[in-house]
C-alpha cells in the first residue's frame, strides 16, 4: 500500500465518521427538541396532540429523505451517500413507532376498544397503522445478516418502503381539516420519487444508470 | 350593571354566587390595572404575564355549575382555531395583533323592520353584560370550560324586529386581509360565515360575547364581539362579527361549504354521530390526561333538545 492510497483511505474513513456523526445528530435532534419542550412546558395547551403531530411530521420527513437518497446518488453521482440510507430509514421507523405509541398510550390511554374501532373504521388511521405494520419487517431485516440471507429478495421486500411512505402521506393529507399545503408538498415529493424510480428501472439497473449519467 | 341578571335565564346556566362575590373583588382590583369591561380595548398590553397570573389566581376558585374546573386563561388565549390568522393553534395568539377591534361597526340587515349600522357600544346596548361559564367543545374532539362575559343574542334580535318571513340569522366575520393576514390564503372562503335558525338564535343560552375571564376579549378569541352557542361545535361561534342578517333561506356556513359531508349547518355536539374521519364519542378536556365522554348537546340537552324534536340528527348533523 502506497502512502497516497493510505491517505485516500483515511480521508474516506474520516468522511464516513463525519457522515455517521451527522446522521446521529440529525436523527436525535427532533427527540431532544421534543423532550426539551416538554421539560420547559413549551408544548402548549394540548401537549399530547402537539407531541403526536410533531412525531408524525418527523417520521414522514425521515422516510421521504430516506427514499430521496437513491435519486440523490443518481443525480449527483455521490455513491457514499447510500451509507446513510439505512440509518435514516431506521430513524423514520423509530419516530413512526413513537408516533403510534403516543397515539395508543397517551392519546387513547390504551383503551383498546377505541383503538380497534379507530384502526378498523377510520380510514386515515387504518392506512397510517398499515404503514407502520409494513415497516416492521423492513426494520427487522435491515441488518447485514438479513441482507445476506435474503439476497435478491431483500431488495424487493424493501420496495415496500415506497408503499408505506405513500400511505403515510395519504394519512397526513387525510387528517388535516382545510390547510393542505404541507401534505400536498409531501404528496408531490413522493410522486416525483416514484416517477424517478420507475423511469430509472425501465432504462436498466442502477449501476447502469449511474454509468450513463457519468458520460 | 355589570352583574345584572335576567329573570328569563334558567337557573341552570346562571353563574354561581361565589363567582359574583369573587367578581366584585375582582372588579375592585381590575379598576387599578384598567381592565374593566367598560369597552376600553387594550390589545397591545394584553399578553402581559403579570396580568395573566393575576387573572388565573383570581378565577382559580371559580367553578361552573357542574363543578368542572375552568380552563386556565393562558390556554383559552393561546390554543385557538381562527384561520384568519393562520391554521396552527398558536397562530392566532401570535398573529392577531394586526386586528384593530376599535372602532368597530356592525351592520344589521336583511328581513327585519329595524335594520341599522351600529358602533359596537351602541350595538350591545340592549344587552346586559353578565358572567356565564360554558363548556366549549371543538369539532376536533377537545374541549374547555370558559367564563365568558356577554349577553343573550336575543336582545339584539328583538331590537332588529325580524319580519315574519325571517327564519335564519347569518353572521359574517371581518373581511380585511390587512388586519387578518391569514385571509391571503384560500384555505377557507372569506369572509367566514355562520348561521343559526331563528329559534336557535333566540334561545337564552345563545350568547354574544365581549369578554373572557373578566377582561376584554383578546383578538385571538374573536375581538371585539363573537358568538357562543354552547351546545354546538366551536366553529359555530363566529368571531369578530361585522354583520348580522335575517334570511328566509338557510345560509351556507363556511365549514359546510368547505366540506359538506363533514360539517353541517346544525353542528350540534353529538357523541353518537361521528365525524366521517374521527369519533365524537369522547373528547380531551384541555388540561386533562384521559379523554372524557362527550355529552349530548355538550351537556345542555335539557335546555335545547326540544329545538330538534322530530329531526333525524344523523341527517341534520
Amino acid at each position: 500500500m502506497t502512502d497516497s492510497t493510505f491517505g485516500l483511505q483515511s480521508k474516506k474513513r474520516l468522511r464516513l465518521i463525519f457522515l455517521r456523526f451527522f446522521i446521529w445528530f440529525a436523527g436525535m435532534t427532533p427527540a431532544v427538541w421534543l423532550v426539551w419542550r416538554l421539560l420547559t412546558d413549551q408544548l402548549g395547551a394540548n401537549p399530547i396532540e402537539e407531541v403526536l403531530h410533531r412525531l408524525g411530521d418527523v417520521s414522514l420527513v425521515f422516510l421521504l429523505v430516506t427514499l430521496s437518497i437513491t435519486p440523490l446518488r443518481g443525480i449527483t453521482g455521490w455513491n457514499e451517500v447510500i451509507k446513510i440510507r439505512r440509518p435514516l430509514g431506521l430513524f423514520g421507523f423509530f419516530y413512526l413507532t413513537m408516533h403510534f405509541l403516543t397515539y395508543a398510550v397517551l392519546d387513547q390511554t390504551l383503551d383498546f376498544e377505541f383503538i380497534i374501532e379507530d384502526v378498523l373504521e377510520r380510514p386515515y388511521i387504518t392506512i397510517g397503522f398499515t404503514a407502520w405494520v409494513l415497516l416492521i419487517p423492513l426494520a427487522v431485516t435491515s441488518t447485514k445478516g438479513w441482507i445476506r440471507r435474503l439476497g435478491k429478495r431483500w431488495k424487493n421486500l424493501h420496495r415496500l418502503a415506497y408503499l408505506a411512505t405513500t400511505l403515510g402521506v395519504a394519512h397526513f393529507y387525510w387528517q388535516v381539516k382545510a390547510d393542505t399545503y404541507w401534505p400536498t408538498l409531501a404528496a408531490l415529493l413522493i410522486v416525483g420519487l416514484m416517477v424517478y424510480r420507475i423511469r430509472g428501472n425501465r432504462s436498466g439497473s442502477w449501476p447502469q444508470v449511474l454509468q450513463s449519467r457519468k458520460h | 350593571m355589570l352583574i345584572g341578571k335576567s329573570k328569563k335565564i334558567p337557573s341552570s346556566e346562571m353563574t354561581p354566587e361565589n363567582v359574583y362575590i369573587n367578581r366584585r373583588e375582582f372588579i375592585g382590583k381590575s379598576a387599578a390595572i384598567g381592565a374593566s369591561t367598560s369597552l376600553g380595548w387594550r390589545s397591545s398590553d394584553f399578553g402581559g404575564l403579570r396580568e395573566r397570573r393575576f387573572l388565573q389566581k383570581d378565577w382559580s376558585k371559580v367553578r361552573s355549575e357542574l363543578d368542572e374546573e375552568l380552563t386556565p386563561f393562558g390556554d383559552v388565549t393561546s390554543y385557538n382555531n381562527f384561520y384568519e390568522f393562520g391554521t396552527g393553534k398558536s397562530d392566532p395568539a401570535r398573529n392577531s395583533h394586526s386586528l384593530k377591534p376599535r372602532p368597530w361597526t356592525i351592520e344589521v340587515g336583511g328581513l327585519c323592520d329595524n335594520p341599522g349600522t351600529y358602533d359596537l357600544a351602541d350595538f350591545i346596548k340592549p344587552g346586559k353584560i353578565e358572567d356565564r361559564v360554558y363548556r366549549m367543545r371543538c369539532v376536533e374532539a377537545w374541549s374547555m370550560v370558559i367564563p365568558w362575559q356577554g349577553f343573550s343574542l336575543k336582545n339584539v334580535i328583538d331590537r332588529a324586529k325580524p319580519s315574519g318571513s325571517a327564519r335564519f340569522v347569518e353572521f359574517q366575520t371581518l373581511n380585511d386581509v390587512e388586519q387578518m393576514p391569514g385571509q391571503r390564503y384560500g384555505v377557507l372562503r372569506w369572509p367566514y360565515i355562520e348561521g343559526l335558525r331563528l329559534d336557535e338564535a333566540q334561545h337564552p343560552l345563545t350568547m354574544l360575547v365581549t369578554g373572557v375571564y373578566g377582561t376584554t376579549l383578546p383578538n385571538q378569541n374573536g375581538a371585539p364581539i363573537r358568538l357562543i352557542v354552547p351546545w354546538k361545535y366551536g366553529f359555530k361561534g363566529i368571531k369578530s362579527i361585522v354583520s348580522m342578517r335575517f334570511l328566509e333561506q338557510m345560509p351556507t356556513n363556511t365549514w359546510k361549504r368547505s366540506a359538506s359531508q363533514e360539517y353541517g349547518f346544525y353542528a350540534n355536539v353529538n357523541p353518537d354521530v361521528p365525524h366521517p374521519r374521527w369519533s365524537q364519542a369522547r373528547e380531551r378536556r384541555i388540561g386533562e390526561f384521559r379523554r372524557r365522554p362527550t355529552l349530548m348537546f355538550n351537556g345542555y340537552a335539557d335546555e335545547v333538545a326540544s329545538l330538534y324534536s322530530g329531526m333525524d340528527l344523523r341527517i341534520h348533523y
